[in-house]
Formats: structure tokens, C-alpha cells, sequence
């Protein structure tokens, strides 16, 4: 049953991220793109992560492509922007994916062997909670901060000036 | 219990895909799609190695990069919305105004 989620949910999430290559609609490439995200959202429940599994749905799927789409909506452009016509930026592109992926594998190859714990993981929400207000607590009012600074600066970037 | 690597190696496949819409893809809004996809790549690694070291660490990053996420998502669609105020544009070639 595990094995059969996982791999569905893979399937459906690279199967989407590749839409959204291929795709040449920006509101198609967000549609696709919360796909990918829900489904991610189930990877991360099948990892014993139910709380980051809902935040990953309610903020990535929900918030954040929502202000994608509302941006996509705004710059509404009618046609859509064809793929890159100098083909040597494709190429490019596979020389780069083919030289990430062997740099990935080979820095992640000693984390393949790795057990699997079959302890149960304290990582509830009440867990979580408790370590984000104690351990991570100066993380955490320093990412208040941050939030805070990007919203003015979003209010301030976009704003229209007044005319005098 | 599905094993850790299986992960990793989806984890793998999704950030070089995303690498992939960024360089293929021309249009800002799509290419500022594909790094979500990439920071969502990061946070399957972090949530796998989380559960193989049976610790919840690895969640709380991954906490933090979603709202990190969150306020990037702000300022950057902010700014793709005052270049094509200006320019008319959003086709990432069009914009080179330090080019020499």
C-alpha cells in the first residue's frame, strides 16, 4: 500500500512538473504546479510529517500559487510565450541537468544506505510547537522579522506613486 | 516502510527539473515557478533525512523554508508586476538594460 502511494504520487508529481515544462500557458503552468505541490503534500504525510504535509497544502498550494495565479491574471498575456528558439540554450540546459545529477547522486550516495528508524518519530504538532518556541526560538522572531520586511517592501515596490 | 533513497532519488529528479524550466522557459513568472520547484526538491531531502534520523529537526527547516518561501514569493512577483508596469514585458530576454 506504501509502496503503491509513493509511487503514484511520484508519478504525478514529475509527471506534472513536466506539464509544466512542455506547457506553453502560464495559468496552465500554475494549475500544474499546484498539482505537483498537493502531491508532494502526500509524500511528505507518507514520511510520518502530517503537520508539514498540511502546511505544504494550505501555503504552497494554496497561498502561494494563488498569488502566482492573481499575478498570472494581472499580466494576462494573451498569447502564450513560445519555448526558447535558439536551440543552444536547450542544450545547454540537458549538459547542466546532466552534470547536476551525477553531482547530486554522488553527494548523496552515503545517505542511500541509511536505516530506516522504525521508532516512532515525535514530530506532531504539539512536537513541533514545542521545539519552534524553545530550541528554534530565535529562528523563529528572526523570520517574523523577515516576513514583515518583505510585506512593506511588496507594499513599497509596487505602490503607485502619487501625483503631485 | 518505503526506503530512504527512493526519496532522494525523486528528490534528485525534481530539483534538475526545475533547474531544467529555469533554463528552458523564457517568461519570468514560469521561471520564478520552477525555483518553488526546486525549494520544494530541498524540503523532500530534508523531510526524508528527518525521518532516517528519527528526529524532528529536519521538519522545522523545512518550516522555515516554506515561510522563507512564502515572503520570496511576495517580493519576487512584486517586482515581475513593476517590470512589466515599466517595460511591457515579462520575457526574461527583454529585460537587459546592464547588458554591455
Amino acid at each position: 500500500m506504501g509502496y503503491f502511494l509513493f509511487f503514484l504520487l511520484a508519478a504525478l508529481t514529475v509527471g506534472a512538473v513536466l506539464g509544466m515544462i512542455i506547457s506553453k500557458n502560464q495559468a496552465y503552468n500554475a494549475i500544474f504546479l499546484i498539482l505537483a505541490f498537493a502531491c508532494m503534500g502526500g509524500l511528505f504525510a507518507l514520511l510520518e510529517a502530517p503537520f508539514i504535509a498540511v502546511v505544504q497544502i494550505i501555503i504552497y498550494a494554496g497561498a502561494i500559487m494563488v498569488l502566482f495565479i492573481f499575478v498570472v491574471m494581472m499580466i494576462n498575456v494573451r498569447s502564450g510565450i513560445p519555448a526558447e528558439k535558439k536551440k543552444w540554450t536547450i542544450y545547454l540546459s540537458l549538459v547542466i541537468a546532466v552534470v547536476l545529477i551525477i553531482e547530486l547522486i554522488l553527494s548523496i550516495k552515503g545517505a542511500f544506505t541509511l536505516p530506516v528508524s522504525t521508532a516512532i518519530i515525535k514530530a506532531g504538532p504539539t512536537d513541533l510547537g514545542r521545539l519552534l518556541f524553545t530550541k528554534y526560538l530565535y529562528h523563529f522572531e528572526i523570520t517574523s522579522i523577515l516576513i514583515i520586511a518583505a510585506l512593506v517592501g511588496a507594499i513599497v515596490l509596487v505602490k503607485k506613486k502619487e501625483k503631485e | 516502510m518505503i526506503p530512504t533513497n527512493y526519496f532522494l532519488i525523486l528528490s534528485v529528479v525534481l530539483f534538475v527539473l526545475g533547474a531544467i524550466a529555469f533554463f528552458v522557459k523564457r517568461d519570468l513568472v514560469t521561471q520564478f515557478m520552477s525555483i518553488e520547484i526546486m525549494l520544494n526538491a530541498a524540503n523532500l531531502a530534508f523531510i526524508t533525512l528527518a525521518r532516517s534520523a528519527n528526529s524532528a529537526d529536519g521538519q522545522i527547516i523545512v518550516f522555515f523554508i516554506i515561510t522563507v518561501a512564502a515572503a520570496e514569493a511576495a517580493i519576487g512577483l512584486a517586482i515581475i508586476l513593476l517590470i512589466f508596469r515599466q517595460k511591457k514585458t515579462i520575457k526574461s530576454e527583454d529585460i537587459k538594460l546592464m547588458k554591455g
